[in-house]
């Protein structure tokens, strides 16, 4: 996850609003004591003056979770809390997070993970968290791309351990060509479909007069160039 | 009927007849009419044996019964036929053969319907009550379907056969009897007895057969043997003479049906064999000019379905490949020789391209009627060569140039004003063919700029009349830059009186120098680089005053200098003579430095006039290396460093007392085809924004295929260019992509 310093936007809600929206929502009600453990758990890793868990709370957090803080699962989590900043969570996302996953020790959050892991891979989801992981590096109040070197990770990150030839081939075109200088979530997302909807590295299916992205064409255009 | 009678040898009280009797006296009657028919020596009948015979029919009818005998006279009436014929008529006609028993045919089936005529009015009486009370066939059709079933009927097939060898005899040259073929189709017709079935039947679909193999075996061996020319002139000849078959002997409703059939056999079948014959064929046709034979083909192949379509493509290829070769010849010429003359090889390639489309034009009307098919081989001929790039000019930069060299001064003094209102017409037609019109335009543009400017235009109305062909062709869109311009050199015309006008009465603003300021309206005017240069102060003081004018006249209006499109004339007070040379006005900066020193240094040059490296060398190098040296240079090296320096040459002179020292042309070429480009990216958005906003939902290729389609006037987009501004277009929310379908997308409020 890449760290960033700019100030937090969002400030939690004072707790009693907070707790009451918790018990309000989901389907088990969660009782205060579960609550209060989940609240412990996260002033062990916020930054007190910021109320915040910041950058490198989350590192600590990765590292007593016994997780690489650039693997999947933390996007996964921060997924599952409805982050809206890369590197921070706030105490509600904490709390929706860890309510939604049961969890309110540091133990059950770990045994939480590969349940997680296989919520977010289902077909329903996946497009869902795809979309998310792209929305989550935009750091940028106007941003509507990222640059070639965070999706390259990102690529990585999200979908090469199910699609790694896909990613690989893609990150090296990325790398070399001159045209993109930053992605947009329209060819991310068709990244996505790509990867779901064509045969790899046949790409019999393709066909550059539909609607797929430009990037994709040119991308489809030189592995057929490699290939020849 | 007469009741009454003359005859004697009758009571008046009618005694009943009994069948036998009178049948007896009804067979005198019979073997009367048989004798006549055969020919033997027997008198006609009188009305008063006819009236006898008929008056006999109608008593044995109208007796009471028993003895009425309508039924049995109606069975013997038919009877009578049966008898004779087959006594007498089908052994006649079975004896003969080929024409012999055609002959006997006609003449049987006539004396048929003579005795089905003589009879059935001795009959009569049977066809008033009996035939329509019993709703039976009526007298005459009872004694022609004798003859149909018993003679017709058995003979048929023969008689066909012999028809046909007959036609095949004609066909192979030989006279035949044509008025006994017709005689014998006619009975096919006939006994048809109101539809045409027995015709079409019995002999039209042999007959049919038989031609097709007839010609198809001439057709095959036609083929082998003879040039195409020589083989249409007999498919031709052919088609002619069966149609003359038909209006001699056969039924008019086979001509449709037999030409169809000739046609096919000799044209249809051999087609390609025969307009792909090598040295006869379509393409050497076109090689060759032959007119004639091309308009043969066409009025051969007209009437065939399809069939013009290979003729036509083999049109376009020849054309295409005449018109590549022209291109390839203007492309080998350029590489291979100097930059001018090359240049006037592509001039030349463009009147060859406009006499190509002259004489192929010529074609299409004469020799292939003005087809549609053929103007449109045409146009796709043209539209593929007519967008090649000649030694790196696209041709719609060649096609600008052309334009400029005929209505420049000194560019075509030597034509008249008709040949050029005619050259300017057909080159405004070529236009039609090249994709990227908007690219002409640009190209257009700033070569009119150039000659208005500099007053290089030969004739102010062959420049309105060919912006009037353009405006017809491509729109008003296309012209209203380039109209514009030519209305800003009037007014600028009548501004420059009022500025002299002003200088009069303000003699105190006048700066000294004559100064004429053409005023441009931005928009018009293709784009041009100006940088502030350092003037001379004189200039200075011109630009001050004419500022001051202009304020007068109008407040809201802001004045860029373009210094570099400007004139000067400067009095070169040289050793042996003054000189007055006509300079550019950057050109003249540069000079005037030398008014206050002799000696200057490149940079001392470069920093008091504040230009970039590129632009003072090739001012510099138009001053001192060049046809003209006003100043010398250290040292006299061809080109020019930086490390040079110069000075005044005064010992410079010529033996003109005025010369113009020209500044090489900047090369244009890239900053058009980059001022297009940009164009395009905006016209490309603003017909995307455009679809978009009218139809809110759209799939992919059809946004596409209808944005190609609007901008297809200007220029042929480049699909991957469409979907790149719609990337943009996404990443700026004008459009999104749908959720549910990848390949649709919305417009977006």
């Amino acid at each position: 996850m890449r760290r960033s310093s700019a100030a937090s936007k969002k400030k939690s809600d004072s707790i009693t609003s907070s707790t009451t929206d918790l018990f309000r929502s989901g389907p088990s009600k969660a009782t205060s004591k579960e609550m209060d453990r989940i609240d412990h758990l996260f002033n062990q890793y916020a930054n007190t003056s910021s109320n915040l868990i910041d950058p490198e709370g989350i590192e600590e957090l990765c590292s007593n979770l016994e997780v690489p803080h650039t693997d999947i699962r933390i996007l996964m989590l921060a997924w599952k809390m409805k982050a809206e900043k890369q590197g921070y969570f706030t105490q509600e996302e904490w709390r929706r997070g860890l309510k939604a996953l049961r969890a309110d020790t540091l133990s059950k959050l770990k045994k939480a993970l590969p349940e997680l892991e296989k919520e977010v891979r289902r077909q329903s989801n996946f497009a869902d968290f795809y979309a998310y992981a792209f929305r989550y590096c935009l750091t940028e109040e106007k941003q509507k791309s990222i640059d070639i070197e965070t999706i390259c990770q990102l690529l990585d990150i999200v979908m090469g351990s199910t699609f790694r030839a896909q990613v690989d081939y893609f990150v090296e075109y990325l790398k070399i060509q001159n045209d993109y200088k930053v992605i947009n979530m329209d060819q991310w997302m068709g990244f996505y479909r790509f990867c779901n909807e064509i045969s790899f590295p046949e790409m019999t299916e393709y066909n550059p007069e539909l609607a797929w992205p430009l990037v994709l064409d040119s991308f489809v255009e030189w592995i057929s160039e490699k290939q020849a | 009927v007469q009741e009454r009678f003359g005859n004697q040898s009758f009571r008046m009280e009618r005694k009943t007849i009994d069948l036998e009797q009178g049948w007896d006296y009804m067979q005198t009657g019979i073997t009367k009419l048989k004798r006549i028919l055969e020919g033997l020596p027997e008198p006609q009948f009188d009305s008063e044996q006819y009236m006898m015979l008929y008056t006999t029919i109608y008593n044995m009818c109208t007796q009471k019964p028993p003895h009425d005998y309508s039924q049995q006279l109606y069975d013997k009436y038919r009877e009578a036929f049966e008898e004779y014929i087959n006594s007498t008529v089908l052994p006649a006609l079975k004896e003969k053969h080929d024409e012999y028993m055609l002959r006997e045919l006609v003449k049987r089936w006539s004396n048929h319907k003579v005795m089905v005529r003589w009879l059935s009015r001795f009959f009569y009486y049977l066809d008033r009550y009996f035939i329509a009370r019993r709703s039976l066939p009526p007298l005459n059709e009872v004694g022609l379907t004798c003859f149909r079933d018993r003679v017709y009927n058995e003979l048929h097939s023969k008689v066909k056969d012999a028809v046909i060898a007959l036609v095949d005899k004609e066909r192979e040259g030989e006279q035949i009897d044509r008025a006994l073929l017709k005689n014998v189709l006619d009975i096919y017709v006939e006994i048809g007895m109101g539809q045409m079935e027995r015709y079409e039947a019995d002999f039209e679909s042999f007959m049919l057969l038989d031609s097709a193999s007839y010609y198809s075996r001439k057709a095959s061996s036609w083929i082998q043997e003879d040039s195409c020319p020589d083989y249409m002139l007999k498919s031709e000849e052919c088609l002619k003479k069966e149609r003359e078959r038909v209006a001699h002997y056969l039924h008019s409703s086979s001509e449709p049906k037999l030409v169809e059939k000739v046609q096919h056999e000799l044209l249809v079948v051999y087609a390609n064999q025969l307009l792909e014959k090598e040295h006869s064929g379509c393409r050497a046709l076109l090689r060759d000019d032959k007119v004639d034979d091309l308009s043969r083909m066409y009025r051969l192949y007209h009437k065939i379905a399809k069939g013009l379509e290979p003729v036509a493509n083999i049109f376009k290829q020849h054309v295409t490949a005449e018109g590549n070769a022209l291109v390839q010849q203007a492309e080998d010429t350029a590489t291979n020789q100097a930059a001018n003359i090359a240049s006037v090889q592509e001039q030349v390639l463009i009147r060859k391209v406009i006499e190509l489309h002259d004489k192929y034009m010529v074609y299409v009307v004469e020799c292939f009627q003005s087809h549609t098919l053929f103007h449109k081989a045409l146009k796709e001929a043209f539209e593929i060569f007519c967008n090649k790039t000649v030694a790196g000019s696209s041709s719609a930069e060649l096609l600008a140039t052309f334009c400029d060299n005929i209505l420049k001064k000194g560019g075509s003094e030597k034509l008249s004003d008709e040949a050029i209102e005619d050259t300017l017409e057909k080159v405004v037609k070529l236009l039609a063919y090249i994709s990227d019109k908007d690219l002409f335009a640009e190209f257009y543009r700033k070569k009119l700029a150039r000659r208005l400017l500099f007053d290089r235009s030969a004739n102010d109305d062959h420049e309105r009349s060919i912006l009037t062909k353009l405006k017809q062709q491509c729109g008003g869109q296309f012209t209203s830059k380039m109209e514009g311009m030519v209305t800003d050199l009037t007014l600028a015309r009548e501004n420059q009186t009022s500025f002299e006008e002003y200088l009069g009465n303000n003699p105190a603003a006048n700066p000294g120098i004559d100064l004429t300021v053409t005023v441009l309206t931005t928009g018009f005017w293709p784009s041009y680089k100006s940088f502030d240069i350092n003037l001379p102060s004189e200039m200075v003081k011109c630009v001050e005053v004419f500022k001051g004018f202009y304020e007068t006249k109008t407040k809201h209006r802001k004045l860029t200098w373009i210094y570099s499109l400007g004139t000067c004339h400067l009095n070169g007070k040289f050793d042996h003579k003054p000189i007055e040379l006509v300079v550019s006005t950057y050109q003249a900066a540069v000079l005037l430095l030398f008014n206050t020193t002799d000696k200057l240094s490149y940079n001392d040059i470069l920093t008091q006039l504040n230009l970039s490296h590129e632009d003072l060398v090739r001012l510099l190098h138009s001053l001192s290396c060049a046809r003209y040296k006003i100043l010398t240079k250290e040292p006299s090296t061809k080109t020019v460093s930086q490390t040079d320096s110069f000075e005044f040459n005064a010992k410079f002179t010529d033996r003109m007392r005025r010369i113009k020292i020209p500044l090489p042309p900047v090369d244009e070429r890239k900053k058009v085809v980059e001022d297009v480009d940009k164009d395009r990216r905006y016209a490309i958005d603003a017909a995307i924004v455009r679809i978009m906003k009218s139809r809110k939902v759209l799939g992919h290729q059809q946004l596409v295929s209808e944005c190609v389609e609007q901008l297809s006037r200007m220029f042929k987009p480049d699909i991957k260019a469409i979907k790149k501004r719609m990337e943009d277009l996404i990443t700026r929310d004008y459009l999104e992509r749908d959720k549910e379908n990848p390949n649709m997308f919305r417009y977006l409020a």
